[in-house]
C-alpha cells in the first residue's frame, strides 16, 4: 500500500511521517514516533486508554487515521508536563494514589485535562460522566475522581 | 541464616505512612514501559490464527501459501512445537492451550501463527493459511457438560469431570435433624474475565546459540521463564525474562498464552518478534474465570445456630481441568464455626477457554451461594443478617471447615465494624435495598528471593522478584526503610529480571507484600549484621558490643558507652576500606501467610421499569494484618469491590448456539465505568498475622469475594424477590419481578 505523507504538530513540535492510508494515529504515535504514552486497550474506541487531543478535541487515537492528522495539532500525555514541572493533574494523580497499574492513567490524564480546560469547577457527577469513556479496572475510580477534584482546586488557585 | 519470622509488635516509624510511589512520575508522564511499549531493531510482528469453531478436529493445516508471501519470516503450527513435557499433564495442557494439536477445543483456540515484517503482511499471511476442520459437537454449559452423552472434551477424563473435592466435618444429615428451619436453594454465576486494560504482549528474541530474552507483561516472570524453557527445550539459565510494567493482571497474567509461540517464532526466524493480543483475543483466549452452578442447604435452630451447612458448586474450567473446585470448596464455610459442614467443589470441562485465576479464584461463587442462603435464613428466622452471622462466626481456635484450626482472625471484628458502621443507619428510599455479605481468602507465601545493596552514600537498592501492579515498590521501600531505620526516600526498589535473582514464585495469592516484605526484612537484617561488624572494626571493639538502633550502630557496655553512634551513612562511607560493599540477601519459602476476611455493605436502587440497578453506597471492611501503605490497601479494597459489582450486575460471557463467544469486546462485555459507581468507602482493620515480623496478611483478593452476595442481598431486598443468578442484569431482574 502506498504511504501517505503527513505534516503535523505533536506536543508543539513539527513532525512529519509517512504511514499506510489505513494505519491508525495510535499506531503512528506508538510505532513510528516512539510515543508509547497512549496505550491500546481495545482498538475499538471502548476504553479510552489511547486518548489524545486533536486540535484541542479529545479523541480516541485508535479511531483516527494517521493520515487525518495532516495540518492538525496533536497533544499526548507526553506533552502534559511543562519541562520538569508536572501538570497539577499529574501531581494529584500521584498524591491521591489514583493509579494502581497505571495503564489507564495516560488516558485519564488527557481526558481529565480536557474536562478541566472546559469546565474548571466540575461537580463529582460531571467528573464521573466526563470520564465514563475511560476504563480503569484497578481502582474503582474512587481515587481518580478525588484526584481530578483536587487538581481542579489547584488550577483555580493558580489562576487567582 | 535463619531469622525469626514472628510478629515483633514494634512501633512503626515509616510503615503505615502514605508517601508518593517511586514509579509515579514515570506512570503519569507516559514514560513507564508496559508489555507492548518495547521494540527491538529488526523486530517482526507476530499474529495468531484462531479457531472459528467451538470444537473441531484439525484435519490439515496448509501453510505453504503464507510461507511464500514476501515479508513473511516464519510460520508456526503445533508441528513446530514437539511435546517436550515429559508426561507432566499441567505442562502439556499449557502447550496444547498455546497451540491446538489435533483438535481445536474452543472458539479462539490458537491453531497457527506467523511472524512478518509488519502487521499488514502478517494479516495477509493469516488469510493464506488454509485449515481444514471437521466440526465436532460442543458443549459450553457447566450442567449440560456433566450429562450422559455430552460431547467429551478431554479423552483422559471421566466424561467431562475434571475433579471432585470434598471438605468439611461433622454429619450434615444428623445436623438437619436438629434444625428448626431448613433453607435449600440453587444458584448460578456467569463467566467473567479479569478485564485488565493491558492486553497480553511480549517481545521475544532467541539466538541460534539457544539463548533468549523475553520482555513480557506478567505476574510471574520466573514462572514464565521456567514454563517457556520447558516447552521449547531451552536451558532455564539461558532465557532471561524481564517483567515489564504490568497493566493489570488479577490472576490472568499468571499463565503463559502467547509467549512460547513468540519465542518459537523468534527462534525460527532468528529475529526479534513482538506479539500483542487484540482485545478480542484477550476475551476469547485468555483468562477468564469459571461460570458456576451450585446447590446449598442450610439448617438452623430458632436462635440462629447453624446445625447443618452443605454446598456443592460445579465450576466450568474451560477445556482443561484445573483446581478451581478445590479452591472453592475450601473457602465455602470458612467464615463460620460449624458443627456440621460439607462443601463439594466440582471441576467440569466445557468448550470454553482455559480458566485462569481471577482474584481469590472460585471464592466469590461459593460466597454468593452461602451468603445469599444465609440472608434467606435470617429472613425466615426474622433475625438481623449481621446478628445471624455473628452468632455463628469463626474465631481464634475454631476448627475451620477446610482443615486448620484458626489463629487470631478478623471475621468477627469486620462484622462488628459493619454492625456499628454509619452506613447501616443511612436512610433508604423506595425501590432501594441494603445487603451485606462476608468473604474469606487464604493468601499464600511461596518462594521468594530479595537483594539489598547499600551504596557508599548510604542510599539503598532493594531488588525483588515479585511484580508491582499497584504500589508494591512503595510498600517494599517502606519496609526496607523501617528495618534499616532510614528514610523512605533513601530506598530505591527495583523489580529484578530472572538473571538477577533466584527464583520467585508468581505474584498471586496476595503474596507480594507478605513474602517479598519478609525477604526484605531478613535481607535488611543481614545487611545490619554486616554493618555492625564494620562498626566494630571502625571502633576496634568486639562485634558483640555493637547493637543496631534507629539506623545507627551503637556501642554497648560501660567501657564503650562514650563512643558516639555511627549512622548507616557513616558506615557506608567507610565501606570501601572496611571490607567492601555492604549487602544483604535472603531467600525463603515464605510460609505462615495470614488468612483474610472481609465484610461488605451495599445499598442499591432497582428501577422496576427498566430492571437497572444503581449502586448508591458501598463500604468495605477488611482485615489487612498491617497496612504498609494504606492508600494502596484501600485501592485493593476498592478495586476488588468494583470488579465484584461488575460481576454482580453486568459482566458475563455470552455463548451462542454455535458455541462461539458473542461479546468479546468492552462494548458488549461491559465493565463498570466511572459514572456507574459511587465512592467506595473503606475501613482497614489490623489484626496482626503472628507469623510475619510486621503482622502482614495480604490484601489483594478478599475484596472480590463478598460483592456478588452483598449486591444479591441488596437487590433482593430492594426488589422484594430473591435473586439467584448473577449477573443481575436488567432483563434478569425484570423477569424475576414478573415471576414474583
Ligand atoms: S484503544 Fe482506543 S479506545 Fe481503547
Ligand atoms: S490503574 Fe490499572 S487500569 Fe486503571
Amino acid at each position: 500500500m502506498a504511504g501517505v505523507h503527513v505534516s503535523t504538530t505533536v506536543n508543539g513540535d513539527p513532525v512529519e511521517y509517512v504511514c499506510p492510508a489505513d494505519e491508525s494515529l495510535l499506531d503512528v504515535l506508538r510505532d513510528r514516533l516512539g510515543l508509547t504514552g497512549a496505550k491500546e486497550g481495545c482498538g475499538t474506541g471502548d476504553c479510552g486508554a489511547c486518548s489524545i487531543t486533536l486540535d484541542g478535541q479529545l479523541v480516541c487515537s485508535c479511531l483516527v487515521l494517521g493520515a487525518e492528522a495532516e495540518g492538525k495539532k496533536i497533544t499526548t500525555v507526553e506533552g502534559m508536563a511543562d519541562g520538569e514541572n508536572l501538570h497539577p493533574l499529574q501531581r494529584q494523580f500521584i498524591d491521591n494514589a489514583a493509579l494502581q497499574c497505571g495503564i489507564c492513567t495516560p488516558g485519564f490524564l488527557v481526558a481529565g485535562k480536557a474536562l478541566l480546560d472546559r469546565n474548571p469547577d466540575p461537580s463529582v457527577e460531571e467528573i464521573r460522566y466526563a470520564l465514563a469513556g475511560n476504563l480503569c479496572r484497578c481502582t474503582g475510580y474512587d481515587k481518580i475522581v478525588r484526584a481530578v477534584q483536587a487538581a481542579a482546586k489547584d488550577l483555580q488557585k493558580q489562576k487567582k | 541464616m535463619q531469622h525469626d519470622q514472628s510478629y515483633t509488635g514494634q512501633d512503626f516509624k515509616v510503615v503505615g505512612s502514605r508517601p508518593k510511589r517511586p514509579d509515579g512520575i514515570d506512570k503519569v508522564t507516559g514514560r513507564a514501559r508496559y508489555g507492548a511499549d518495547m521494540s527491538a531493531p529488526g523486530q517482526l510482528v507476530a499474529l495468531m490464527l484462531r479457531s472459528p469453531h467451538a470444537h473441531a478436529r484439525i484435519v490439515k493445516i496448509d501453510t505453504s501459501k503464507a510461507e511464500k508471501l514476501a515479508g513473511v519470516k516464519a510460520v508456526l503450527t503445533a508441528a513446530d512445537l514437539p511435546d517436550l513435557t515429559n508426561g507432566n499433564a499441567g505442562d502439556y495442557a499449557t502447550l496444547e492451550n498455546c497451540m491446538a494439536r489435533d483438535r481445536a477445543l474452543y472458539d479462539g483456540h490458537a491453531v497457527a501463527a506467523v511472524a512478518a515484517i509488519d502487521k499488514s503482511t502478517a494479516k495477509k499471511a493469516l488469510k493464506l493459511i488454509k485449515v481444514t476442520y471437521e466440526k465436532l459437537d460442543h458443549v459450553t454449559d457447566v450442567d449440560e457438560a456433566l450429562k450422559q452423552g455430552a460431547p467429551q472434551i478431554q479423552p483422559a477424563c471421566d466424561g467431562n469431570l475434571g475433579g471432585r473435592y470434598e471438605f468439611g466435618h461433622g454429619d450434615c444429615e444428623a445436623g438437619l435433624k436438629e434444625a428448626d428451619v431448613v433453607i435449600e436453594k440453587s444458584f448460578k454465576t456467569g463467566q467473567t474475565h479479569q478485564g485488565y486494560i493491558e492486553p497480553h504482549a511480549c517481545l521475544a528474541t532467541v539466538g541460534p546459540d539457544g539463548s533468549g530474552e523475553l520482555w513480557v507483561t506478567t505476574q510471574g516472570h520466573f514462572t514464565y521463564r521456567n514454563v517457556c524453557a520447558t516447552l521449547l527445550g531451552m536451558d532455564i539459565a539461558k532465557l532471561k525474562v524481564t517483567s515489564s510494567e504490568i497493566g493489570g493482571g488479577f490472576g490472568g497474567k499468571t499463565h503463559v498464552w502467547i509467549e512460547p509461540v513468540a519465542l518459537a517464532l523468534a527462534r525460527k526466524a532468528n529475529r526479534p518478534v513482538k506479539m500483542v493480543m487484540s482485545r478480542e483475543e484477550v476475551f476469547k483466549a485468555s483468562g477468564p474465570t469459571c461460570a458456576s452452578s451450585m446447590d446449598v442447604k442450610i439448617g438452623a435452630k430458632k436462635d440462629g445456630t447453624i446445625t447443618s451447612a452443605f454446598i456443592e458448586c460445579r465450576y466450568s474450567d474451560g477445556a482443561f481441568p484445573g483446581i478451581w473446585g478445590m479452591l472453592g470448596g475450601m473457602t465455602a464455610w470458612a467464615c463460620y464455626d460449624l458443627k456440621n459442614c460439607q462443601s463439594v467443589g466440582v471441576d467440569v470441562l466445557v468448550n470454553r477457554p482455559k480458566v485462569a485465576a481471577y482474584r481469590a479464584p472460585s471464592a466469590p461463587m461459593m460466597a454468593f451461594g452461602v451468603e445469599s442462603t444465609l440472608d434467606m435464613l435470617a429472613k425466615e428466622l426474622d433475625m438481623d443478617p449481621v446478628q445471624l452471622r455473628l452468632k455463628n462466626v469463626a474465631r481464634e481456635g475454631t476448627q475451620s471447615s477446610y482443615g486448620p484450626v484458626y489463629g487470631p482472625i478478623g471475621i468477627e471484628p469486620t462484622l462488628e465494624a459493619v454492625r456499628d458502621h454509619p452506613h447501616m443507619k443511612a436512610k433508604l428510599g423506595p425501590n432501594q435495598g441494603r445487603g451485606m455479605a462476608c468473604g474469606f481468602w487464604f493468601n499464600i507465601g511461596g518462594q521468594t528471593c530479595s537483594d539489598l545493596n547499600i551504596g557508599v552514600d548510604g542510599t539503598v537498592n532493594l531488588t525483588v522478584g515479585t511484580i508491582d501492579v499497584g504500589g508494591a515498590r512503595a510498600s517494599l521501600s517502606l519496609i526496607a526503610a523501617e528495618e534499616l531505620g532510614i528514610s523512605y526516600d533513601d530506598v530505591k526498589t527495583t523489580i529484578g529480571d530472572t538473571n538477577s535473582l533466584g527464583h520467585n514464585d508468581t505474584t498471586e495469592g496476595s503474596r507480594g507484600t507478605f513474602s517479598s516484605g519478609m525477604a526484605t526484612i531478613f535481607a535488611a537484617r543481614e545487611a545490619i549484621e554486616v554493618m555492625k561488624s564494620r562498626a566494630a572494626q571502625m571502633w576496634d571493639i568486639p562485634i558483640e558490643a555493637v547493637s543496631w538502633e534507629n539506623g545507627h550502630a551503637v556501642a554497648t557496655g560501660a567501657e564503650h558507652g562514650n563512643l558516639p553512634p555511627l549512622s548507616l551513612k557513616e558506615i557506608a562511607a567507610e565501606s570501601p576500606t572496611t571490607g567492601g560493599p555492604i549487602a544483604g540477601h535472603h531467600e525463603v519459602t515464605a510460609d505462615g501467610s495470614g488468612v483474610s476476611f472481609a465484610s461488605h455493605i451495599v445499598d442499591v436502587e432497582v428501577d422496576p421499569e427498566t430492571g437497572r440497578t444503581q449502586v448508591l453506597r458501598y463500604t468495605v471492611v477488611q482485615d489487612a494484618g498491617k497496612a504498609i501503605h494504606p492508600d494502596y490497601v484501600e485501592g485493593q479494597f476498592q478495586g476488588g469491590a468494583a470488579q465484584g459489582i461488575g460481576w454482580a450486575l453486568n459482566e458475563e460471557y455470552i455463548y451462542g448456539e454455535d458455541g462461539c463467544l458473542q461479546n468479546p469486546g468492552f462494548l458488549d462485555y461491559r465493565i463498570p465505568v466511572c459514572s456507574d459507581l459511587p465512592f467506595i468507602d473503606t475501613k482497614i482493620l489490623e489484626i496482626p498475622n503472628p507469623n510475619h515480623p510486621y503482622g502482614i496478611r495480604g490484601v489483594g483478593e478478599t475484596s472480590i469475594v463478598p460483592p456478588l452476595a452483598a449486591i444479591g442481598n441488596a437487590v433482593s431486598n430492594a426488589a422484594g424477590v430473591r435473586m439467584d443468578q448473577v449477573p443481575m442484569s436488567p432483563p434478569r431482574i425484570l423477569k424475576a419481578l414478573e415471576q414474583a
